[in-house]
């Protein structure tokens, strides 16, 4: 693979997709001391926001420790170079949530949306761009569709004003090939202006190796965490991927002692549990499942005895996608009375 | 038994249809008038073959018909922005508007919680809500009636070939509006809503999460009470309304796990959530209707 001179833009997650694994308590020194550690080291978007975006704060995924406000005021403000982005998923955020992150200087807005669902974001890209923001289309659970199908998502979002499309790997679910697959596609067929993403997750233990698939195939912007913290077996480690675009040639921008040290200073310091591949994890992986179900199916297996594979197998066999939380007590319950009655 | 209460229906797409099916069988309301806009449609030739009237041409285009036929009460199930000009048209000839678009001119309705409260013998115009408050709603107010409920958060998870290119366009609505009736009909100092749209195939039946923080420790068997009681009344006009498993106490929280499955009487029995609204919509009619008879 000859990725020499390709140019990459790394993106952190570590203060979004982190706070899943933090049960979205990260304190505000904490995203502070990170997001300034990540500023020096060169990193040119950080994402911050709870786990599930804008408006995320709820019963159902969980009230953090700090709002979206709190937590945008303490950071932004502390940047040097790097930019600050705001994922928002309609349905549970909203254009209202949209223009508060605006006004407090973020300067990226993600759109998530499931990756057959485009069509829910047409107010929300719309409004992004028309703000003048970077926007940024990001179709979740890539894996569960053809390229062409997701070729068909992007473009509506592109018609909707977004200038940059992610293919993302929720589930941590795919291979290289997959990957090269879908970037490919939507590379080869979306406008020149458009920049191509991915977003992926280290159920497989394959974000480095997708990360890599997805810049040869012409993603141009990649996502990952420092220390890999992030939603199941984490992101891409983006230290790791940093050193190995180092070794590879490729130009990223990013100093790899620096990022080493806010990965092993800052971030695992901080972590309630080790981030890596456990069986419930490597679950996600295998079946397919939203990354986030981690930490609830191991607190609903806790609780009513049920394991938390047969929790993560079973959602996967039902098709459940991002956001639906709710289904994992809910299933717990069923499974657990359904063993007293066996 | 008194004689039936004459309604049109405006709108001829699935969820008008639906509802005429419904209508067909209540026996306080007759629908007898269809609206629509396009003469090819086949909502306007299922709903002339089942014997109603029909126009093509707008509520405009059929102030003559609504005047003859002596229509008394009118359901809306175009859009928000047509409702405005049908209420416009049809509020001063003294019928009553039953809104299942969004534009809530009227106030919110979800009948087993506050139709009553509306002192239903004046109304002219009343909103449904969303098909995410009328799953839910009446779940909220069950806690509510019994404790005070200082925070709500209710999850609807609808499937993909459920949800209109209306509701896609503009899905702020839907949290916003659900939001706000959760605590000006549900009882809850603040409200929260959320939409889950799951492309899975066979599609989903429609499920609902209610979660209620209690501002004291819930009095777990008043709640348990409650709940079973709400759900008799909703079971009452919507035969497929589950209760999937609790209330689960937590605390102060309160969950509880619902399922939404239609009838199929026009729409698929997956799209709970569109069966919930025509439901209601009907119900709250006939409701309306035992006051014009009386």
């Amino acid at each position: 693979m000859n990725l020499k001179d390709k140019s990459v833009i790394l993106h952190d997650m570590s203060l979004r997709d982190g706070m899943h694994a933090k049960r979205h308590q990260i304190s505000l020194e904490q995203m502070v001391n990170i997001a300034t550690g990540l500023d020096a080291a060169g990193m040119p978007l950080i994402e911050v926001t709870h786990g599930d975006g804008l408006g995320g704060a709820s019963l159902n995924y969980g009230f953090p420790a700090h709002s979206d406000e709190e937590y945008l005021s303490a950071v932004i403000p502390k940047m040097q170079q790097a930019k600050v982005s705001a994922l928002l998923l309609p349905g549970i955020g909203t254009v209202d949530h949209l223009r508060m992150a605006k006004d407090l200087g973020v300067s990226s807005i993600r759109v998530a949306t499931h990756c057959t669902e485009a069509d829910v974001s047409e107010q929300h890209i719309g409004l992004s761009a028309k703000l003048g923001l970077d926007t940024v289309g990001f179709l979740m659970m890539a894996h569960m569709v053809s390229a062409e199908k997701l070729l068909e998502q992007a473009k509506l979002m592109e018609a909707y004003g977004a200038n940059c499309i992610y293919c993302t790997d929720s589930a941590g679910y795919m291979l290289p090939d997959e990957v090269s697959q879908k970037i490919g596609l939507l590379r080869a067929e979306l406008g020149s202006h458009i920049e191509i993403g991915f977003h992926g997750h280290h159920n497989l233990a394959m974000g480095v190796a997708n990360s890599l698939a997805a810049i040869e195939a012409g993603a141009k912007r990649i996502d990952g965490s420092v220390a890999g913290l992030g939603a199941g077996a984490g992101n891409t480690p983006l230290e790791v991927l940093v050193a190995v675009l180092e070794r590879m040639g490729a130009t990223h921008g990013i100093d790899l002692y620096k990022i080493m040290d806010v990965a092993e200073d800052l971030v695992v310091p901080m972590m309630d549990q080790p981030i890596r591949v456990d069986r419930d994890a490597l679950t996600l992986g295998y079946a397919g499942v939203y990354s986030s179900f981690l930490l609830f199916a191991k607190r609903a297996e806790a609780r009513h005895g049920v394991s938390a594979r047969d929790i993560l197998v079973e959602l996967g066999k039902r098709g459940t996608v991002g956001g639906q939380e709710d289904m994992i007590e809910d299933l717990a319950l069923d499974m657990a009375s359904q063993r007293k009655l066996s | 038994m008194s004689q039936k209460i004459k309604a049109a229906i405006i709108g001829p797409g699935n969820i008008g249809t639906d509802l005429l099916y419904k209508a067909l069988r209540s026996e306080q309301i007759e629908p007898v008038l269809m609206i629509g806009v396009d003469p090819n449609s086949e909502g306007l030739k299922r709903a002339a073959a089942l014997g109603l009237q029909i126009c093509a041409e707008g509520v405009q285009g059929a102030l003559a018909q609504v005047r003859q036929l002596g229509v008394q009460i009118a359901f809306d199930a175009t859009s928000a922005y047509a409702h405005k000009g049908n209420c416009e048209l049809l509020t001063p000839l003294g019928v009553t508007m039953v809104d299942l678009t969004p534009a809530a001119i009227g106030p919110f309705c979800v009948p087993p919680v506050n139709l009553n409260a509306l002192n239903p013998a004046q109304l002219d115009n009343v909103n449904m809500v969303t098909c995410g408050g009328q799953a839910t709603i009446p779940m909220v107010s069950a806690v509510s009636q019994v404790q005070k409920v200082s925070y709500a958060e209710i999850i609807a998870t609808v499937s993909s070939r459920s949800v209109g290119p209306g509701t896609r366009q503009n899905i702020d609505e839907f949290t916003r509006t659900t939001a706000s009736a959760v605590e000006s009909v549900g009882g809850a100092d603040k409200g929260k809503a959320i939409i889950i749209i799951n492309p899975a195939e066979p599609p989903l039946i429609m499920r609902d999460t209610v979660h209620c923080l209690c501002a004291d420790t819930p009095d777990q068997q008043a709640i348990t009470q409650s709940v079973l009681a709400m759900l008799e009344k909703v079971q009452a006009y919507v035969p497929g309304y589950r209760l999937k498993n609790g209330p689960v106490f937590d605390g102060n929280k309160v969950s509880i796990y619902l399922e939404v499955e239609g009838r199929g009487d026009f729409l698929p029995h997956y799209a709970g959530n569109l069966d919930i609204m025509t439901a209601a919509a009907l119900h709250t009619a006939e409701l309306i209707a035992k006051y014009k008879q009386a």
